[in-house]
């Protein structure tokens, strides 16, 4: 193992500490992957009528904005790469 | 004015009746009226971890049945005067019970005693909903793995939903060699992925199974457990007491076991 690469590596700690984060917002907000699957298919249906995007490579999630509390305002975060924006 | 508190975690397995026994009986040794009521019918545990199991006559499920009076079902505790049990039924399942009967069960017993603590059992069906319906505190007990916090996070959401107006969290079996080597999440991290306040830390202590071994609760004792768990006590009843730093302890123990092993 190269010298980089062991101060690289992430401790169980945190890998658990982000498996859980991300876990957790969409056990809460209790949305399943094929909705989600289906939230994207029509997101892209939509911003294709007034742009050409790269559908294959955007991705969607559901992250936690809020800093404190529960459930504080989860948010769809949305990433589109455009190909034209004159369509 | 009586409280009547849940001892809670979803994920089976990771403290809740040692929990409930030693919350129950810490507060007991404070001078508290207190009955510990293990809820998981079937599969009665608390009994055992008290060293009460030869004493039970009559059960939680006679008591709903209208077989005995309540009274009847109480079986005073070993050691101390103001603490009873009320056991759980073995041979019956948690259909027999249902959450109206147990509020009013609990409502009886809120005459008499002044913390009714009720031991949940795993799961988020039938059983959970017959603990939580008279319950209006919860301590969530949870562990530092992905798996029990996981679960812990549903439970709260739906205690939650219940509109509990207080849940505090409780974790347990921490290994600070293991926190400090980076190999499990710390207390800080716990409370940060679920966002509750935190009421005690629990350090893994073999003590606890030696306690279970001999049917005492070892809250109050001079292990870490033990003095974690009078800590949690202290605050169940609005007492600010401070975290204990158990990374000093350890390191202040094999400093000293180092002396010995040099000599």
């Amino acid at each position: 193992m190269g010298f980089g690469k062991f101060f690289m590596r992430k401790s169980s700690r945190e890998i658990a500490k982000d498996r859980l984060k991300i876990l957790l917002i969409s056990d809460r907000v209790n949305c399943s992957p094929e909705m989600m699957d289906m939230i994207k298919t029509d997101i892209a249906k939509v911003i294709s009528k007034y742009m050409k995007i790269d559908a294959k490579s955007m991705e969607i999630q559901i992250t936690k904005t809020g800093t404190k509390g529960r459930m504080k305002t989860p948010s769809l975060y949305a990433n589109i790469p455009i190909i034209d924006v004159n369509k | 004015m009586s409280e009547v508190i849940v001892v809670t975690s979803g994920k089976g397995g990771v403290g809740k009746t040692t929990t409930s026994a030693n919350v129950g009986t810490g507060l007991a040794v404070m001078g508290k009226k207190v009955v510990l009521i293990d809820t998981d019918i079937g599969l009665r545990n608390l009994d055992v971890v008290m060293g009460l199991e030869n004493r039970i006559v009559y059960n939680l499920v006679d008591v709903i049945e209208g077989k005995c009076r309540v009274k009847q079902a109480l079986i005073k505790d070993k050691r101390h005067q103001s603490l009873y049990l009320m056991p759980s039924a073995q041979t019956k399942d948690k259909t027999a019970v249902t959450p109206q009967q147990m509020i009013k069960m609990i409502h009886q017993l809120k005459e008499q005693f002044d913390y009714i603590i009720l031991d949940c059992p795993a799961g988020i069906e039938q059983g959970f909903q017959n603990a939580i319906a008279g319950a209006d505190r919860a301590l969530v007990v949870t562990t530092p793995e992905v798996s029990a916090i996981r679960d812990a996070d549903r439970i709260i959401g739906l205690l939650e939903a219940n509109e509990f107006k207080q849940i505090d969290l409780i974790i347990n079996r921490i290994r600070y060699d293991m926190v400090k080597r980076g190999d499990m999440m710390s207390a800080a991290d716990v409370v940060d992925i679920l966002s509750i306040p935190l009421i005690g830390i629990v350090p893994d202590d073999e003590n606890v199974v030696i306690a279970t071994n001999q049917g005492e609760p070892l809250v109050g004792n001079d292990t870490m457990a033990g003095r974690a768990y009078q800590n949690i006590c202290e605050r169940v009843l609005g007492k600010e007491i401070p975290f204990i730093d158990f990374e000093k302890t350890i390191s202040f123990w094999t400093r000293v076991t180092g002396i010995f092993h040099k000599n």
